[in-house]
């Protein structure tokens, strides 16, 4: 199975887009890439320091590797990826509107109800409550993978606090200082402007009329946490406070926070806290990183959280492979982005299936995450998947497989030379009152071990900057 | 601004201040055990060394017995100290990191370095149990200069907005009380006096105050006269030109404070407390503070600035 190259480097023909990049792979000395891989470690590793929060030590286990190839993707590409993530995402906001209000679904047997019904990201206390505006994930990350030249695939929907929106911006600032020459040589859709669209989209979003007064603050679980590096970032970037579950309290059904100058109204709350600890009188009790009365404050009206509580029904796997059905249903058109065939072992037939081709399928739990509780049959050990064979027998409703996609591979630069590496690409989709955003570009992950398909940062994956460049000239 | 943010820039600016008064304290008892005395004697500067750091009680609570070496590792490195060195650069991390955004990169940068340096010679000391008198001075020179770094980068490039002025809040009143406890624990030595009865060892004694608080040379530069003690309490507690005098502190004080109510509208306890205390040193004359008793006048004044730290934490709604 051999996987397309985004520049060509396979079949020797370079595409058209990448002819710049290649070029310039061709005629700077290893020296040279090699000293803008020293230097672009070293500008992550102050950017760790001065902002992020680890030490020595845990800076290096932290620094998430960067590859200075930048990872290209034309303007007609990019149309056709916009379109089928605003239509991806608007679909998602109206089925959770619909699970957590009419139910219309239920009526069409599309999906067994008790898999939303009995989901535990499906929450209760939203039962008949409709999210401010009818938008509930107001930032989505959508996992994109291709597989050729015409082909992108949905593998994940992000739809409760997605991730490394700040490894977008940062990658970008690098690219632009290690490589002005090669940039300068592409028009490259700029990414900066994220912040602002993000706080127009919160603003957009606010219960009180006076939504450019609107007062937004960054609910983060603490210093300790190991995304605060991208909450302080956020938080930064956009002007607003940093807040933690102890600076914020309920009074009257309003949110306030602690300020020098007194208690100070907050209209909304980005949050960055899972459901299960926002508030402790209605989630879980113990948690201390959350609002007493939040829960209430928000049924009232008087503050929008975003992304909405509840909405982890929506990025559960379990959920994802009806994707194409919702779409269909909700908006009544054929889905734009493609949903990796996905078989659920809950079904006795799949079951089957899945079982007698373990060497071939990737198998994820349901509600796994970062890598983490899957197997990649083709790399797996015969013991290995024996293993993990008997922990889909004992629950199988907790898994689903999908083949293995041949993701494509874009150029990476190392010390033995410049080698195609697997990635896939997290766009970042701002839902907002007023609309959808999305900044063209997003994160590109890659699997930076030769061969690997998991491209999580938590299992060696690193990061490259994304370019959405002008169609080359000559192309359709 | 978040109130727990105030709250952190205060406790991350007196954290630094803290270290860096507890270096020189050290080093200042470290240059009095080269003069010639009895042992009862070396021990004794030890005893006023933790005095001065306001950490003696909670010693005798825990090794009982007091020794140099028992002193000088719960002053730096002893994390049953609350105000040990190591404490002191640990909670201005932690504090540091809570408020990341309150604080520009550079200002950030110097608290980081100097916790990493820390741990640098965390790791030395555990492989070699304890650190030599010349590590010892080399650790303290650090310290010295992680504070100056931190004061720097705040003083360059914060903005001055509530941030800024919590920050110099901190230093001041943190300053204000190293000063003071410094000279309540030798007030004895600085009576007028002990002119007539000062020998020799009484004049290093006098030396050993003005190194605790870098004012050696200020000395001089201030009296062009040989080292008096009374003179010294003058420097340390009404010359406005002396950093680290009282005055001189609450003159600080006093600035960032109006500068907070001038920015939000609102004046209030912290900022009448302030002024009436600035008032007073502004009037007092050294002959008055000695009739009126100097170890008086110094308990009074240290319990007056713990009372403007609570009002303030009271006032801009910390606690």
């Amino acid at each position: 199975m051999a996987a397309f190259d985004e520049m060509g480097m396979a079949s020797g023909e370079t595409r058209p887009l990448y002819r710049q990049v290649a070029r310039w792979l061709e005629e700077t000395p290893p020296e040279l890439l090699a000293s803008r891989r020293a230097q672009a470690e070293y500008m992550f590793r102050r950017i760790g320091i001065t902002f992020g929060v680890y030490g020595d030590k845990d800076a290096a286990e932290r620094l998430i590797p960067f590859d200075i190839v930048p990872r290209l993707i034309s303007q007609a590409e990019w149309r056709k990826l916009e379109a089928g993530l605003t239509q991806r995402v608007r679909a998602l906001n109206l089925f959770l509107t619909d699970i957590y209000g009419k139910r219309a679904i239920f009526r069409e047997s599309i999906i067994p109800p008790e898999l939303i019904l009995r989901n535990p990201y499906y929450r209760p206390e939203m039962i008949g409550q409709r999210a401010p505006h009818d938008i509930w994930v107001h930032i989505g990350g959508i996992d994109i993978v291709r597989v050729d030249a015409d082909e992108f695939y949905v593998l994940e929907d992000n739809a409760r606090t997605p991730s490394g929106v700040s490894y977008m911006l940062e990658n970008r600032e690098v690219t632009m200082r290690l490589l002005p020459d090669l940039f300068a040589r592409h028009s490259v859709a700029p990414v900066d402007d994220y912040p602002d669209q993000l706080l127009a989209c919160l603003r957009s979003v606010a219960p009180r009329l006076n939504g450019g007064a609107a007062t937004i603050v960054i609910l983060t679980p603490g210093a300790f946490n190991s995304a605060y590096y991208e909450h302080s970032f956020l938080a930064d970037k956009l002007g607003v406070e940093l807040v933690e579950g102890r600076d914020l309290f309920v009074e009257d059904d309003q949110v306030f926070m602690r300020t020098t100058l007194g208690p100070r109204r907050v209209d909304v709350i980005y949050r960055r806290v899972d459901d299960d600890f926002l508030d402790p009188l209605v989630f879980n009790p113990a948690s201390v990183l959350g609002v007493p009365g939040l829960v209430g404050a928000y049924l009232a009206g008087n503050v929008t959280i975003a992304n909405a509580i509840g909405t982890g029904i929506a990025d559960d796997k379990a959920i994802y492979c009806y994707m194409p059905e919702l779409i269909r249903f909700y908006l009544s058109e054929e889905p734009l982005l493609k949903n990796v065939p996905t078989y659920r072992c809950r079904e006795p037939t799949s079951l089957k299936y899945v079982m007698e081709r373990l060497d071939q399928l990737v198998v994820k739990e349901v509600n796994g995450s970062g890598g983490y509780g899957m197997l990649v049959g083709p790399h797996a050990s015969a013991a290995q998947r024996e293993q993990f064979g008997a922990k889909i027998t004992a629950d199988p409703s907790n898994y689903i497989a999908q083949p293995t996609l041949a993701l494509s591979t874009c150029p990476a630069s190392f010390d033995g030379g410049v080698a195609p590496r697997h990635v896939d690409l997290r766009p970042f989709v701002l839902s907002g009152a007023d609309g959808v955003r999305i900044v063209p570009g997003g994160l590109t992950r890659v699997a930076l071990k030769e061969g690997s398909l998991v491209v999580n940062s938590s299992q060696g994956g690193g990061t490259k900057d994304t370019w959405i460049v002008d169609d080359p000239e000559g192309s359709a | 601004m978040l109130a727990r943010t105030a709250d952190n820039l205060f406790w991350l600016a007196r954290s630094m201040e803290r270290a860096d008064y507890i270096a020189r304290t050290i080093e200042a008892t470290l240059r009095l055990e080269y003069l010639p005395k009895t042992d009862s004697e070396q021990v004794g500067e030890w005893e006023g060394a933790l005095n001065a750091a306001g950490a003696h009680e909670s010693f005798v609570e825990k090794h009982g017995e007091l020794s140099e070496e028992a002193a000088i590792e719960y002053l730096t490195f002893d994390l049953a100290n609350s105000s040990s060195i190591r404490n002191c650069l640990e909670n201005a991390r932690a504090a540091g990191r809570a408020v990341r955004t309150a604080l520009t990169a550079e200002t950030w940068t110097a608290i980081n370095d100097a916790w990493l340096e820390l741990k640098r010679f965390e790791t030395k000391r555990r492989v070699s149990r304890s650190l030599d008198r010349e590590e010892l001075m080399r650790f303290l020179d650090y310290v010295k200069k992680a504070s100056l770094d931190f004061d720097g980068a705040c003083y360059r490039t914060m903005l001055r907005n509530e941030a800024y002025w919590f920050n110099r809040l901190g230093v001041f009143v943190e300053r204000a009380d190293n000063t003071a406890r410094l000279l309540d624990v030798k007030y004895h030595l600085l009576l007028p006096s002990t002119e007539t009865v000062g020998g020799p060892l009484d004049y290093f004694q006098w030396v050993a105050i003005l190194r605790a608080v870098s004012a050696a040379t200020a000395y001089h530069w201030v009296y062009r006269d040989r080292v008096k003690p009374w003179l010294i309490a003058d420097l340390l507690i009404l010359k406005p030109a002396m950093p680290r005098s009282l005055i001189s502190c609450y003159e600080s004080i006093d600035t960032a404070l109006d500068a907070l109510a001038r920015d939000d509208g609102r004046s209030g306890l912290a900022q009448r407390q302030a002024r009436a205390m600035h008032a007073k040193l502004e009037r007092s004359s050294m002959t008055e503070i000695f009739q009126g008793g100097l170890h008086e006048f110094i308990t009074e004044f240290i319990e007056d600035n713990a009372r403007l730290s609570t009002t303030i934490s009271d006032q801009y709604l910390f606690n």
